[in-house]
């Protein structure tokens, strides 16, 4: 038997995290699409729709949409990282809206790992809508390392 | 406050009406399936479990996205519900889900931080929201999630929000 290559092990951890995503009951029923997954981090986008609005006036997405987003992506971030994470939970997360999503457009969240020790996953995430110049929200959070 | 004398009914029913305008006018609170138990002027955001809020299917457990979206959602209802208190019982407004324009404006959320206390158990959850301080302009709200024991809490949070201008 040999050992598994680093490239092996890469891939592995790669589709793990994918999996991750994708057997997510929640994250299905959003309509979350993982768009990007790597050491550096995960991307997921999430079609704007009429029954995931938060203001009846405006058509604007609900908030708690883009924190099931910015939480579903910065676990797929720490899942994702090199270092090996088997699961994660969140231990908080903060959003700052910085602006109403535009309606009609998707989202798609950013999330990287800055920081990760034997036990706890550092994470900051962004969302955006068409216009990447002006991000719609920003967040920061701690997660569990499962080993 | 309302007329001391007027009818147990009108009261119920002008309460009841302005939070059920309130909550079925946001299409993502139907989607979520959340209710709200009202004792008076006290709100209790029910949770009904569902599949589709899942995030571990393997233990199971529900999505940390749906915790901070239930516990925002019940503080962004139980603070406007303050706001429209008075002039509710005071007959000047009267919300209708089916006229947008007699809805009260919603505040906007300008940054909410969630405290994941215990993993979310495949069952109902509540809530109850706190308004800590509100001014013309700003408000602190306080809320706390709980699914079987109310001394056992599935998470907290606080958020602030800029409260909707008059005009």
């Amino acid at each position: 038997m040999s050992e598994p290559s680093p490239e092996d092990e890469l891939e592995q951890r790669r589709r793990i995290a994918r999996q991750f995503i994708e057997v997510i009951p929640h994250a299905r029923a959003l309509g979350m699409r993982l768009d990007q997954l790597s050491a550096e981090g995960a991307e997921i986008s999430l079609p704007w729709r009429e029954d995931l609005v938060g203001d009846p006036r405006s058509g604007v997405i609900h908030g708690g949409v883009i924190s099931a987003l910015m939480d579903t992506c910065s676990g797929a971030a720490v899942m994702a990282h090199p270092t090996g994470a088997r699961s994660t939970a969140t231990i908080d997360l903060r959003i700052d809206y910085m602006r109403a999503a535009t309606p009609g457009q998707t989202i798609r969240a950013k999330a990287s790992c800055y920081h990760i020790t034997r036990s706890v996953a550092f994470v900051r995430a962004w969302a955006m809508d068409d216009d990447e110049s002006r991000p719609v929200a920003s967040a920061t959070g701690a997660f569990t390392v499962e080993r | 406050m309302a007329p001391r004398n007027e009818s147990l009914d009108a009261i119920k029913s002008r309460r009841n009406n302005t939070l059920n305008a309130l909550v079925s006018s946001v299409p993502y609170i139907r989607w979520l399936g959340i209710g709200f138990d009202r004792r008076g002027d006290e709100l209790t955001a029910v949770l009904p479990f569902d599949e589709k809020l899942i995030g571990n299917p393997m233990l199971p457990a529900i999505h940390g996205g749906v915790t901070a979206a239930f516990l925002e959602v019940t503080a962004i209802v139980e603070l406007t519900w303050t706001a429209i208190w008075e002039d509710m019982e005071q007959g000047r407004i009267a919300p209708d889900a089916a006229v947008p324009e007699s809805l009260p404006r919603l505040p906007k959320t300008i940054d909410f931080t969630v405290d994941y206390l215990r993993s979310g158990l495949p069952r109902d959850a509540y809530a109850r929201a706190r308004v800590v301080r509100s001014g013309r302009r700003y408000a602190s709200v306080h809320v706390e999630a709980w699914q079987d024991q109310r001394q056992k809490l599935l998470a907290q949070a606080t958020g602030h929000f800029l409260m909707p201008q008059d005009g």
